[in-house]
This record gives C-alpha cells, sequence and structure tokens, in this order.
C-alpha cells in the first residue's frame, strides 16, 4: 500500500541509476543513518562497546571481503591478515609521527594494507577458486607470524601487545581507553556509511562491471579488453584497503589493545566469511546484514538461555555457536546462496504487490 | 648482510657439518610427512570423486579421534571402540549425504567448499559439545621408545605411524587404480551428469567415499592423537594438508603422497637450519610459501595435468 | 576508382586489406588444428570462414583474437602483428567477438553486459568513481547513453535490467551481439551467430549483421554453418578443411570449387 513505485518514472539516465530509485527506499535509508547516528542517545556502554561499534567495524571488513569475493570473485581467507595489516600500521604511524592527524593515519594505514594486499594478490593471475584460497591463507600465517615475531612492529613492547594512544579530532577525545564509547562509536559509524557509498558507488560504475565480468567469465572479460591482472589487482588492493581501515579502527576504536590473535583466522577471516555468505554474496547491504546476524548470535547465546533459567557454559556456548554458525552456512548455500540480501529483495517485491498476491 | 648470510650461507655449511642431523631431520620429516599425506589422501579421495573440496577433511579427524577417546574413557575396550568409531563415520557419510550433498549437486566447487567450511564448524562443535574440549590421552599401545640407526637417533612410535600411514597409502593408490569402484569414482569426479548418464549410482559412491575419508581420518586421528594427545588443535593438521594439495595436485594420489612427503621434510630441514636466522616457529607457514613458490611456476601442481583453457 | 577496391551489390566500398593472415599453423599436442593456412581480410567487407565440423574455424578467431598463438605464421592487423599479442589488446585494438557457446557474464543484467564493452573508452580513475559525481558521472551517462543506442538497434530495450542468465538463447545470442558492438569494433568477429536459431531469429540476425556492416562499415569475420545465409551476405567464402585452406573467394566461385564439394559431400577415394 505505501510501498508503490507507481508513478515514479525516470525521465534520464542518471535518475535511473541512482542507488535508491524508488523514493521511498531513498527516505528509509536517510532515516536508518539519522537513527544509527542517535543510538548512543539511547544504549548503554556495554551495548555499544560490545555490540555497536564490533558490529560497525566487521561491517565494514565484511563490505571489504564482499568487494574482493563476492564481486570480482577471488575467494580470500586472508582477511585477518589484511585487517592486522591496518592495525599495526596505524599503531606504528601514530606512536612514531608526532602530531599525526589519527583519521589520516587511518587511512593510510588501510593504504599499507591495500600494498600487501596487491603482493598477496599477484598468484591470482595463474590461480582460481580454492587454489587462491589456499594461497591467501599464506598471507594469513605469514604476516601473524611476522608482527609476533618481529618486535619492531609492536615498539619491542615486552607485552607484545600493540594499545591505541589517545587521540584526538577536532578537539574531541575519539581513541583510546579514555575515549568514550560514543566518540567511537560515531567515528566508526561515519567511516561505515562513507565506505559503505564508496563501495556502492564503485560496484555500480565502470570498474565494479569489470570486477563483475572477470567473476562470471574471466576469459571473455579478457576478450573484450579488461586486463585480468589490473582488474584483480585493483580488486584486492580495494578490498584490503577497507580491511585495513576496519582492522585499525578494530584497535583504536574497540578493542583499544590486542595482539595477533585478535586477528588469526577463525576470529576473523573465517567470521568474515560468514558474514558475506549470509549477507549475501556480490551486495553491500547484504554485507551489512551479514555482520548483524554473526554479531548477534553469541550475544544471544550468552544472554537468552539465562533469561529463560537455562545456566550454560561458555564451553558449551562456544561449540553451540560453532554448531549454529555451520547450519546456517550450509543452509544458506543450499536454499539462498544470494543470502540475506535476496530475501530482503523478495520481502519488498511481496510488499510492493500487497495485499495483492501478485 | 648479516642476516643475508644466516639465510644463504650458514644453513648449508651446517648441513655440511652435521650430516647426521640433517639426517635425522630427514628421517623426522619423512615420518611427520606420510601422516600429512595420510590427511591430503582424505582431500584429495573427496575432491576426485565430487569436485569437492572438504575443508571439513581436519574436522573429521578430530571428530573420529574424539569419538574413539571418548567410548575409551567410558570403558569401552579398544577394539569395540575402533569398531564403534568405523560406524560413526559410516554414519556421518550417510548423513553429509542426506543433508548436504544431495542438495548441492553440479553447484560450482567454490560454493560446495564453502559448504565444508560450514560442515567444519558444525563436527567441531559436535565433537566437542559431546565429548569436551580439554586434552585427552590416547593409549593404543604404540611403543614409543628411541633407538638408535648407526648415528641417528630415531623414535619407534615415529616409524610405526610411518608404516601405518605407508600401509593406508598403498591400499588406496590400489583400491582408486584397480578396483570398478575406483574407476566410477574418477568417471563421478569428471562430470555429475555423465556418470549419472551412464548408470552410476552418484549417491552411493558420494556415501562411499566419504567413508573412506572417514576411515582415514579415523587412522589419522588416532595416529596423530596417540602422537600429542585429543585436543582441538587436530583439526588444525587440515591447514597443514593444504599446501600438500597444492604441491601433488589436487587430484593425484601419488602427488598427494610425494607433497606430504617433501612438505614434512622441508618443514623440519627448514626449522631446523633457518629457524633460527627467522627466530623461530617458521614451520606455520614455510609449507605455505613453499606451495605458493611452486605455485607460481606450475599452477596444476606436481603430477597434475596441465589445463588447456577453450571458448 | 584505385586498384584494390572493388564496390558491391549494396553500394559499400571494398577498402584496403586491414588484416593479412599468412601461413598460420596451431597445433594442440600432436593434433594440428590450423595447417598453413593463409588469407586476408579487408576493410568494410563480409568474410565467411566456412567448413566441416572440427575444420579450426574456431581456433582461427582464436588466433586472431589472441587467445592462441599459432606457432608458425604471421598474422598482421593493421600494420601491426597480432599472433603474439595478448587478448586484450585485441580489444584495445579495435576487435570484437561474439562466441560459440555464448560466453555472457551471467549474473549480470542486459546493460550491464553491453556497458562491459564500453569499458575500454571508460577513463576515470577509482577514487572518481567512488564518488561517482562530476566527470565519473558525466562519463557513465556518456556511456550509458552509447549502450542505449545499441540497445535500441537490437531491440531490446524490454529486458535492458534481467539478468542475462534467465534469457532464452536466442536473445542472449543477441545481447552478446550488443556488447560486441557497444565496443565500436573495426573488426567484428562471429563465431556462429546463427546456430540453434530459428527461422525467424535467424533473420533477424541477419538484418543485424547486414545493418551495422553497412552503416558503421564495421567489417566483419563470421563463421556459419547455415549456407544459404553464408552464400546470401558474405562478399568472399574461406573454407578450411582439417585445419587447411580449400578455398577461397567470391561466394560463387566457391560454390563450383570441386574440392570444396568434395568435402561437403564427401567423395570416395577407390
Amino acid at each position: 500500500m505505501f510501498y508503490r513505485e507507481a508513478g515514479q518514472f525516470k525521465t534520464t539516465y542518471r535518475g535511473d541509476q541512482a542507488v535508491f530509485p524508488i523514493f521511498q527506499d531513498k527516505i528509509a535509508v536517510f532515516a536508518l543513518i539519522i537513527v544509527a547516528y542517535m543510538v548512543p542517545l539511547v544504549a548503554n556502554e556495554y551495548w555499544l562497546q560490545a555490540i555497536f561499534i564490533q558490529f560497525l567495524v566487521f561491517a565494514l571488513m565484511a563490505i571489504g571481503l564482499n568487494l574482493l569475493m563476492g564481486y570480482a570473485g577471488q575467494v580470500s581467507l586472508g582477511t585477518g591478515a589484511f585487517a592486522a595489516v591496518g592495525a599495526y600500521a596505524c599503531y606504528k604511524l601514530t606512536t612514531n609521527i608526532e602530531g599525526m592527524n589519527v583519521i589520516v593515519a587511518i587511512l593510510l594505514s588501510g593504504g599499507c594494507a591495500a600494498a600487501v594486499g596487491i603482493v598477496f594478490g599477484l598468484p591470482s593471475l595463474r590461480i582460481k577458486g580454492f587454489y587462491l584460497a589456499v594461497a591467501t591463507l599464506a598471507a594469513q600465517f605469514f604476516i601473524l607470524w611476522l608482527f609476533n615475531k618481529v618486535g619492531w612492529f609492536y615498539n619491542d613492547n615486552p607485552s607484545g601487545t600493540i594499545t591505541a594512544p589517545p587521540r584526538e579530532f577536532m578537539g574531541f577525545l575519539i581513541t583510546g581507553p579514555r575515549a568514550t564509547p560514543e566518540a567511537r562509536y560515531w567515528v566508526c559509524l561515519t567511516f561505515l556509511v562513507a565506505f559503505a557509498w564508496f563501495a556502492k558507488n564503485l560496484v555500480r560504475g565502470h570498474i565494479g562491471r569489470s570486477w563483475m565480468a572477470i567473476r562470471d567469465m574471466d576469459i571473455a572479460a579478457e576478450i573484450i579488453g579488461i586486463r585480468p591482472l589490473q582488474t584483480k589487482l585493483m580488486a584486492f588492493a580495494i578490498s584490503s584497503f577497507y580491511c585495513g581501515v576496519a582492522g585499525a579502527l578494530m584497535i583504536f576504536c574497540w578493542l583499544g589493545s590486542a595482539e595477533t590473535e585478535a586477528f588469526d583466522l577463525f576470529n576473523v577471516s573465517f567470521r568474515v566469511l560468514f558474514m558475506i555468505i549470509i549477507g549475501g554474496l556480490g551486495s553491500i547491504g547484504g554485507s551489512i546484514l551479514g555482520a548483524a546476524f554473526i554479531i548477534l548470535v553469541p550475544i544471544f547465546l550468552t544472554n537468552f538461555p539465562p533469561m529463560i533459567g537455562l545456566d550454560i557454559s561458555t564451553a558449551l556456548q562456544k561449540h553451540l555457536e560453532e554448531i549454529i554458525f555451520g547450519v546456517m552456512i550450509v543452509v544458506f548455500l543450499i536454499v539462498e546462496p544470494e543470502g540475506f540480501a535476496r530475501l530482503w529483495q523478495i520481502l519488498r517485491e511481496k510488499l510492493r504487490k500487497w495485499p495483492f498476491p501478485y | 648482510m648479516e642476516f643475508l648470510e644466516s639465510i644463504f650461507v650458514a644453513p648449508f655449511v651446517e648441513m655440511w657439518n652435521y650430516p647426521e642431523f640433517l639426517a635425522e631431520l630427514i628421517l623426522v620429516g619423512l615420518s611427520t610427512g606420510v601422516l600429512y599425506s595420510l590427511v591430503a589422501l582424505g582431500f584429495v579421495l573427496i575432491f576426485k570423486a565430487s569436485g569437492m573440496f572438504n575443508f571439513a577433511q581436519g574436522a573429521m579427524v578430530l571428530f573420529a579421534a574424539l569419538t574413539l577417546v571418548g567410548l575409551m574413557e567410558h570403558g569401552v575396550p579398544l577394539w569395540a571402540a575402533l569398531l564403534l568409531s568405523m560406524a560413526v563415520m559410516v554414519g556421518l557419510a550417510f548423513a553429509v549425504e542426506r543433508l548436504m550433498l544431495r542438495y548441492l549437486v553440479n553447484q560450482e566447487g567454490l560454493i560446495l567448499f564453502m559448504a565444508t567450511i560450514g560442515l567444519n564448524f558444525i563436527l567441531e562443535g559436535t565433537g566437542q559439545l559431546f565429548w569436551g574440549s580439554d586434552v585427552k590421552r590416547l593409549e593404543i599401545g604404540i611403543p614409543d621408545k628411541p633407538f638408535d640407526l648407526g648415528p641417528i637417533l630415531l623414535n619407534t612410535f615415529d616409524v610405526t605411524a610411518a608404516f601405518i600411514g605407508a600401509a593406508l597409502v598403498i591400499a588406496l593408490a590400489v583400491f582408486f587404480q584397480k578396483t570398478p569402484m575406483g574407476r566410477a569414482l574418477r568417471a563421478v569426479a569428471d562430470d555429475h551428469q555423465a556418470a549419472l548418464s551412464v548408470g552410476i549410482p552418484l549417491k552411493t559412491i558420494w556415501v562411499a567415499v566419504w567413508t573412506i575419508a572417514g576411515i582415514v581420518a579415523l587412522v589419522a586421528g588416532i595416529v596423530w592423537g596417540a602422537k600429542s594427545g585429543v585436543q582441538f588443535s587436530l583439526s588444525l593438521i587440515a591447514l597443514k594438508a593444504l599446501p600438500v594439495l597444492i604441491l601433488g595436485g589436487f587430484t593425484s594420489v601419488p602427488g598427494a603422497i610425494v607433497g606430504g612427503l617433501i612438505i614434512g621434510v622441508g618443514e623440519k630441514v627448514a626449522e631446523g637450519f633457518w629457524g633460527p636466522a627467522f627466530g623461530g616457529a617458521i614451520e606455520n607457514w614455510f609449507a605455505y610459501m613453499l606451495a605458493l613458490a611452486f605455485l607460481v611456476f606450475r599452477p596444476q601442481g606436481l603430477f597434475g595435468e596441465k589445463i588447456i583453457e577453450r571458448v | 576508382m584505385p586498384e584494390g577496391t572493388a564496390q558491391t551489390n549494396s553500394g559499400r566500398v571494398i577498402g584496403d586489406v586491414i588484416m593479412k593472415v599468412e601461413n598460420v599453423s596451431l597445433s594442440f599436442g600432436g593434433v594440428r588444428a590450423l595447417d598453413d593456412v593463409s588469407f586476408d581480410v579487408r576493410e568494410h567487407e563480409i568474410l565467411a570462414i566456412i567448413g566441416p565440423n572440427g575444420a579450426g574455424k574456431s581456433s582461427m578467431l582464436n588466433c586472431i583474437n589472441g587467445f592462441y598463438h599459432p606457432q608458425e605464421g604471421t598474422i598482421t592487423y593493421k600494420g601491426k602483428r597480432r599472433d603474439t599479442a595478448k587478448t586484450y589488446e585485441a580489444a584495445e585494438e579495435g576487435i570484437a567477438r561474439t562466441f560459440q557457446n555464448i560466453a555472457l557474464f551471467k549474473g549480470m543484467s542486459t546493460l550491464d553486459n553491453i556497458m562491459t564493452g564500453r569499458g575500454l573508452k571508460m577513463k576515470r580513475n577509482f577514487l572518481w568513481q567512488a564518488l561517482y559525481y562530476g566527470p565519473a558521472l558525466r562519463e557513465e551517462l556518456e556511456h550509458r547513453a552509447k549502450a542505449e543506442e545499441v540497445i535500441d538497434f537490437l531491440e531490446i530495450e524490454a529486458i535492458r535490467k534481467t539478468p542475462v542468465g534467465r534469457l532464452p538463447y536466442g536473445l542472449q545470442k543477441r545481447v552478446e551481439l550488443g556488447r560486441a558492438l557497444a565496443a565500436e569494433p573495426d573488426l567484428l568477429l562471429l563465431d556462429e551467430p546463427m546456430a540453434g536459431m530459428n527461422h525467424e531469429e535467424k533473420e533477424d540476425m541477419v538484418r543485424y549483421i547486414l545493418d551495422v556492416n553497412d552503416e558503421y562499415g564495421t567489417t566483419i569475420v563470421l563463421i556459419e554453418h547455415d549456407m544459404s545465409v553464408v552464400m546470401d551476405i558474405s562478399d568472399r567464402v574461406v573454407v578450411l578443411d582439417y585445419g587447411k585452406k580449400l578455398a577461397a573467394g567470391t561466394p560463387d566461385e566457391v560454390k563450383g570449387n570441386q574440392d570444396v564439394i568434395d568435402a561437403y559431400l564427401g567423395v570416395s577415394h577407390d
């Protein structure tokens, strides 16, 4: 009833190519962003720290991986490593360069991650599919080992951890342990909104089409003039940039301090992979939905059983979580390989026609 | 400069000066290598029969070993526990076919791969849910005594394990190359629909293959478990087997064997001679780097066939 | 009229040689797919390559494309060697192509598929594209307008936003032609553009091919099995059999050639 596009004709190609061609969608998304900015007014510190900031960081990473995997079709299990590069680069930049603006530092660390991404993306010219997945595992293991072994990366700190120094932006303390969760939340949210929009622009333009062409049929793509190496490396670079920025935010705005373990295969790479499978490969919105889902399941498992009087141990909870994720992955791959994004689309179709079935 | 020397010169000098150490590392490497081959074989079997890169192979090792140890902890004698664990692995094969593979026929390799990552998590979760996640000792009566072979120090356990592995590897190789079932498997791997159309029962084949892979996992689990205890980290040896596959090619049984041996030896020798220069613990990534370097020059693996692309 | 040019019945002027294939041989392992094949292609003409199955027709296109590199012989296009060049360089030089088994990007819409054909002409870097504003937006809209021209020409407006994987075969073939046309090629290679089509669809396709040749002066090399079509639309015909060139010439010359008749009808060797 209210969700109708009747009468909304597009008379220009520009109007036709808008991200949200339907007026109601545009309103809804803007409203959602405004609500997101107002969350700290109602949410308490635990909610911000444990759920919302974590969600924003992982959503950014999921978008990054989805650009590479969902759009360009290159599998990566090295997400954690690329995020770690961002985190450690940001740590080195802020601690070693006096007066470095922290936002600039975060963007530069994204650049470092992009450079590393390009190096580990090189094999993608020769190998495809899960061969490539295994190659990216090399990045995962090697980079984390490097950050663990070489003291230079963590300033020879005896504890072996990196800690976000307190830094201000425009007069507000936004990083480090004493920054308020509200400030950190807003920083992460702004990054997510901006970069989600950039990602959407990339994938609906020439670069996105080249990526999808390579994904769908690389030989045909080459024959119409798409250079495979450049295109794939650009996907690796941009994807790693996103992961690197997310990694920097992870330390600076979420965890405060961490060791390499925070970025390992199971904590990051697989989690982010699950987010995009469940959310929907090849969908920016899906990445965000998937991230929300994967973050919420453990929270639910911690809080729900006690609410109904069940007392389950943390170990049990962890195993249940594994089983639930595993089952979800298999079910989604069988029933709806395009994930939440597709379910959302179907729902919208239904809404348009409601109350009629067709 | 000093660093370069410690990489490019010093290790070779040491090898020359301490040939016994080198020989010992090679032998230890070979015995670990056989075990890598064993896990890699599980991958190759399933890949050949279903075009599926079964990431869950490692979790199957853990699951099998946990089941065995769990049963023995409840007072079941070894032989009965072995039989029961085997039965569990057969049941698992049926379940996987029934609940998962059946719905994924003719899907892209990548989708199948991701599905097995899901399966990996299910198995890890269920295994530990039932049997707990603390480290368990597995006593199956393989003697663990050091002995001398000339100037080289060896261990009866490693040797026995290597023999068990070798026996299984040979049995599987024969099965694949010589039996009608093996031939059917290879046909299925080539093209699901074509195999169906000449009357090969896809479902039976899949169950058979997953059963074999399950039993291979059980053997690997027993050997690894007896060596280092049954614990979560068992499922990580799957990660060790991946470079083996790249080296040997995903479809080649001899490739898995030779690849496993190369990775096993390479890893131990690298750790022994180059490890100090890098500050140790290079075992974790050395195999991957080796495989990666190899991949760039020969993407089809040691024994794989050259791929001719067509339009 | 200068030497080397001729006028066809439709009034097009056939120009100079733009591509020369000289003594090209290609083998896979022991199989000889092409054996010492030579011919040339003139500007604005429609050249058909015909021959029985497995005669090496597609391999020939693949060599021109740079997808295969012949072991012997040379291919010169616009004065440059093509036989050693990369596939994507062919596109940059103005060679576009369709495939025997449709090679569309299945996950993308018709419009996006056609837009990929414009890709080579889009130059804005990723920073502009991330903003989707200013020059990047202008560029996108400019090329969208071009893509729409192709869509108009092929009469596929209604399926603009449909994912190509869901389209019927005949339409997919048309979209694939659209993708090639969007690149505004100088040389268009068509690999069995009418295979598997019904009579009506074939008529449409022939019309599109002739229109492209007529309106844009695009040189066309096509492989086709339907002899009536080949004889009707092509200016010249090259006949391949077992990787060797059997004959070349105008449709009428080829029709009368004894070797060609033997190859097609079979001949008893006694």
